[in-house]
């Protein structure tokens, strides 16, 4: 890949994307381009990871071990039946031991069941009693810690550090040291 | 009898009912002494023993009727005396246990008949005595309504002799000298009870009363009555609690006005908290009884509470030491007013319950839901903030931060974050520990933790002990370590996400800063910590949000000398001006006042005219309505005032006419700066003549009968400037404004009293008729030579400047003599203060102009001193003093003196000085003491 087209690249992705700055996006086309490894580049034909590639990487890089969790969205994650619904029914299997049971109550599950009443008056905006993506959606814009809300599917915050340290050094700082 | 128990007798306190004689051995004596009289009396005067009483003697007996014997008529449980008065009823009649006697004799007879109880029965007799309407006036005064009498001796005033009446309770005459016998005329208002009257008249009774557990033996109210009140001691009782809490009610307002007027900063140096400070303790004290009866889920918290409050009287006197003046302890000691036990509690207060239970009970993904839930009341509410901790949230909260679970921190902090707005909240979340665990996430990798914990500590360390513990525990340095964004860029459109959240830790950082710098300690920890050049980075920035904090903590630490000079160093008072073009009107106000707390430097304030700063400021002063920038801007003037070059400026800029407009209808905030720029200003002709014109001189007169004592410095001095112009003086004149000026000298404050004596100076000098003006002061002038006595040097050296033009009139000076003003200045003779040794020196110079003063002043050795100051190395005191000497040199004894203490060499060097009329005085008194020793040898060989 020649530096002017890397230049091009570089700037019309930072036009495109505000959360990175000129520099950080620069990292992350050579971070692409060393996992990629050097294939010549033909007409036509897209470059890319394969999934298993893109496995490897999650597994390594952010230790996340679960097959089902690295090709899905949370929301699909926590949608078991896949019927484009969160159901009372499958919130309440995902949090069923999210709570100590205490042996002085009469009944177990009663936590479990407020807790998903508690969930759904927060999250289900539509107030259908189940969560559509819409609804979630809308809440974890609203309180980003809700992205999880129903178990851990994403890379933990101590990976995301140490990618974000090893991706974004500055090669400057680096020569310093 | 009544003498004796009036003065002597040792009355238990308040108890129900009538009060009792305490078991002492005073108590006893009297009691005896009155036995033996009684039974005494039948034998020594038989005849007064038969006199029969108007009112009987009534008490309750322990006496059976069975002890009654021959003379008496004894059927079951009552008893008649066979002696009748002329109606034929019985001298004694005893109603078991009811007794009524009324005669001596009887009397007698009695205790006779008690053999061992004669002592209980005498105290039966004393303490009971009352009339039969349960009144103890005498009937004369119970045709008036009056009920009886109390004294009362407060802690902190005269002892209060009080009528209790059917109209209510009002202050008599008070006991008249002979016998004891009270003045019944009243002397006052008629007050409700005797607790209203008692608070009106005594602040440590009504501090007490609001106390929550009231004692009533250890009340300030020592009652030493002819006779005590049953009645009252029950209105007492009832009438505590309701005026208890009055009185709490009154303190939270109290506390609450002082919090508003504490954003008013410029003036606050000078304001004498004292006032404030004892009230805080009293409220202090409340909190700690009040948390014993409290709910039981409260209890927990007693007993760290107790621990600091030992704690804090331990570390107060370092406290006080290190605390700079805009310390205040603004919420620390507000009322701890938890949710009454019995009260209805809203239903939020059990779902916040629950919500507690889950985030004790629940893995990261409950305590993450219940967080939300949480986060989703009201949590700005008060009754969802108390909930909180009523239900032990508080605890669970700051546990979640010492897990390693990111998210739970993040709500956990999200929600802390809200609810330490709430004072009490601040309070319980240091009590449990909290901020050394949010100190220790400022050093997480993670910057919304960060922010949160930053933003967090902002709120909570709003008051003294909080600050402390951040900075034990490492807290300022890692705050100051989350100001450095390294790749902080200028033009907010182009960073990145990254960078967009480094300048908001900065922010947080700033923040928490903030608040933390208002500890004395904390500056210096800021400070060392290496705060002042990034703080001076940030505050490059356009970002209002950023800026706000920034300058706030610089304008917070520049109390200090060492920030003033860092601040000039690091280029600061730059941006400072230039944030005074801001829109934003609380940057503009932080701006003003660092630049207020800077400008006591000369070449700050030159820096802030060469910046351009002096325009802004004066163009800050039309706006009115927001009284903390006004007070701010004004503050600032005030300050840049002091060099001339800046107050030319000010006058072009029209300041001066727009400060004058500034004196009326100002809080006394902002008068304090009005009144001090102006002062400043006065010092040149030219704006004199300007505030005589826009008629500045009436509102600066009437500000004199102030008594803000920081007030009344700067005006006495704005005053005194104006009286240099002979025109300004007649308006002062006219005004009456020497007579305030001179009572001014009256004034407790030392400064005050300097202050206006300063101002009386070019009063007397520029007042038509001088001398006649200070002579229509009825006792001004012993006023003034009285003040000689002080120990205070700046009031000692002003006194001797307005003695010195008092002087100038002779009748006056006659009369100061009279007054013996020679001896009080010789006395003061022996002092290294420059400014005091001018003064003085011209004083004495002047009141050798009368009679035998010259010869006075040697016999009260003030020569020999005053030959020292010729050694000091003010021109000021040589001139004065060479004139002194000059006019003491008139006399032969003084010569002597002076030539004994080595005057003529130092004289004959000032006879070589080129301020002339120190060359004279010292040329003049050399000769003096030459024709003197030239004498002496003429007569010696004549």
């Amino acid at each position: 890949m020649n530096r002017k087209k890397l230049q091009k690249l570089t700037d019309s992705l930072t036009k495109n994307c505000k959360h990175f700055s000129k520099f950080e996006v620069k990292c992350l086309i050579n971070l692409f381009y060393n996992l990629v490894g050097e294939v010549t580049e033909r007409q036509g034909v897209i470059i890319g990871l394969d999934r298993n590639a893109f496995r490897n990487i999650l597994h390594g890089t952010f230790g996340m071990t679960d097959d089902m969790i690295m090709d899905r969205d949370c929301f699909e994650v926590f949608d078991l039946n896949g019927d484009s619904f969160i159901s009372k029914e499958e919130m309440f299997h995902m949090l069923k031991n999210s709570l100590l049971k205490q042996p002085s109550e009469e009944d177990p599950d009663e936590g479990i069941k407020d807790l998903v009443e508690i969930t759904l008056k927060k999250m289900d905006h539509d107030h259908d009693g189940k969560l559509s993506f819409a609804d979630y959606e809308q809440a974890v814009r609203e309180e980003t810690l809700l992205l999880e809300a129903f178990g851990p599917c994403l890379p933990d915050p101590k990976s995301q550090k140490e990618f974000e340290a090893q991706v974004f050094k500055d090669p400057n700082e680096f020569n310093e040291v | 009898m009544g003498v004796a128990l009036t003065r002597s007798a040792q009355w238990s306190a308040a108890g129900h009912g009538a009060k009792t004689l305490e078991v002492t051995p005073l108590n006893e004596a009297i009691v005896k002494e009155i036995i033996m009289f009684v039974e005494s009396f039948i034998y020594k005067y038989p005849q007064e023993a038969n006199y029969v009483f108007v009112e009987p003697l009534e008490w309750k007996t322990n006496l059976d009727p069975s002890a009654f014997g021959s003379g008496y008529a004894v059927s079951g449980t009552t008893v008649k005396s066979e002696e009748v008065d002329k109606n034929g009823e019985p001298l004694l009649y005893l109603s078991v246990p009811q007794i009524k006697i009324r005669s001596f004799g009887q009397l007698s007879r009695m205790l006779y008949i008690a053999k061992n109880m004669k002592l209980k029965e005498a105290q039966a007799c004393i303490e009971d005595y009352e009339f039969s309407n349960g009144c103890r006036a005498p009937p004369w005064r119970q045709i008036k309504g009056e009920i009886c009498y109390v004294l009362v001796k407060p802690h902190d005033a005269e002892t209060l002799c009080v009528t209790c009446s059917k109209e209510g309770v009002f202050l008599n005459g008070g006991k008249t000298d002979d016998e004891g016998q009270i003045n019944y005329e009243r002397k006052g208002e008629i007050y409700k009870d005797l607790v209203t009257l008692l608070k009106e008249k005594s602040a440590i009774f009504s501090e007490n009363m609001s106390k929550q557990e009231i004692k009533f033996s250890e009340q300030p109210q020592k009652d030493q009555p002819n006779e005590a009140p049953k009645e009252e001691v029950a209105i007492t009782h009832k009438t505590s609690i309701t005026s208890r809490k009055s009185t709490q009610e009154k303190n939270r307002i109290n506390l609450g006005r002082s919090q508003l007027t504490k954003r008013l900063e410029p003036s606050l140096n000078w304001r004498t908290s004292v006032s404030s400070k004892e009230s805080r303790n009293t409220l202090r004290d409340t909190q700690g009884e009040k948390h014993g009866g409290k709910l039981e889920k409260s209890r927990s918290s007693l007993s760290p509470g107790r621990a600091q409050l030992i704690r804090k009287s331990v570390e107060k006197i370092e406290e006080i030491i290190s605390d700079s003046s805009s310390e205040s302890e603004e919420d620390e000691e507000q009322p701890d007013h938890r949710q009454e036990a019995n009260a209805d509690l809203p239903s939020e207060y059990w779902q916040i319950q629950k919500l507690v239970k889950y985030l004790k009970g629940g893995n990261q993904t409950a305590t993450v839901i219940a967080l939300c839930s949480m986060k989703d009341f009201n949590l700005a509410q008060e009754t969802c903030q108390l909930a909180i901790r009523d239900v032990g949230g508080l605890e669970v909260l700051i546990n979640l931060l010492e897990t390693d679970e990111v998210k739970c921190k993040i709500g956990s902090l999200k929600i802390l974050k809200e609810i330490s707005h709430n004072p009490q909240i601040r309070r319980n979340i240091v009590d449990l520990g909290g901020l050394p665990v949010m100190v220790n996430i400022l050093d997480s990798p993670h910057k919304s933790l960060k922010c949160l914990a930053a933003e967090t500590i902002a709120n909570v360390a709003k008051f003294r002990r909080a600050r402390r513990v951040v900075r034990r525990h490492g807290g300022i340095t890692k705050l100051v370590a989350l100001l450095d964004c390294r790749k902080h860029s200028a033009e907010p459109a182009q960073s990145s996400l990254y960078e967009t959240r480094d300048v908001e830790v900065a922010r947080c950082g700033a923040l928490a800063l903030w608040s933390c710098s208002k500890s004395y300690a904390n500056k210096e920890a800021i400070r060392k910590a290496g705060g002042i050049p990034l703080l001076a980075r940030l505050l490059k920035t356009s970002h209002e949000n950023m800026l706000i904090p920034v300058v706030g903590t610089l304008q917070e630490c520049a109390s200090e000398e060492n920030y003033r000079a860092a601040i000039k160093a690091e280029r600061i008072i730059e941006n400072l001006v230039k944030n005074l073009n801001s829109e934003n009107e609380q940057l503009q106000e932080h701006c003003a006042m660092a630049i207020y707390q800077c400008a006591e430097d000369e070449e700050t304030r030159d820096l802030v005219r060469l910046h351009g700063g002096l325009k802004p400021l004066a163009s800050l002063l039309n706006n009115t309505d927001n009284k903390e920038r006004l007070a701010a801007a004004t503050g600032a003037i005030w300050k840049c005032s002091i060099s001339k070059e800046n107050v030319t400026k000010f006058r072009e800029y029209k300041a001066i006419e727009t400060l004058v407009g500034l004196l009326t209808d100002q809080p006394e905030e902002v008068l304090v700066n009005v009144v001090g720029a102006l002062g400043e200003c006065c010092q040149e002709h030219e704006n004199r003549v300007i505030i005589r014109r826009c008629g500045g001189i009436q509102p600066l007169v009437n500000l004199l009968v102030g008594i803000n004592q920081a007030l009344l410095v700067n005006v006495t001095k704005a005053v005194g400037a104006c009286a240099m112009e002979p025109e300004s003086m007649m308006i002062i004149d006219r005004l009456d404004g020497v007579r305030l000026l001179w009572s001014l000298l009256k004034n407790p404050h030392p400064d005050v009293k300097a202050s206006a004596a300063w101002a009386l100076c070019p009063c007397i000098q520029n007042a038509k008729d001088a001398g006649e003006m200070v002579r229509s002061f009825v006792g001004g002038l012993e006023l003034v030579v009285n003040l000689l006595k002080s120990d205070n040097k700046e009031v000692l050296a002003s006194v001797c400047a307005v003695i010195t033009n008092i002087a100038k009139d002779q009748e006056n000076l006659a009369v100061i003599t009279d007054h013996g003003v020679v001896p009080l200045l010789s006395k003061l003779a022996n002092t290294n203060n420059d400014k005091l040794r001018r003064h003085l020196a011209e004083t004495i110079s002047r009141c050798c102009m009368w009679g035998r003063n010259r010869v006075a002043f040697g016999e009260h050795k003030a020569v020999a001193p005053l030959v020292r100051y010729l050694k000091s190395n003010d021109t000021n005191v040589h001139r004065a003093t060479a004139q002194a000497l000059y006019q003491l040199s008139e006399d032969a004894d003084n010569c002597i003196t002076m030539h004994e203490n080595g005057a003529v060499k130092l004289l004959l060097d000032m006879v070589g000085s080129p301020d002339e009329e120190l060359q004279e005085a010292a040329a003049g008194c050399i000769s003096n003491i030459r024709r003197l020793a030239l004498a002496i040898e003429k007569a010696r060989y004549s």
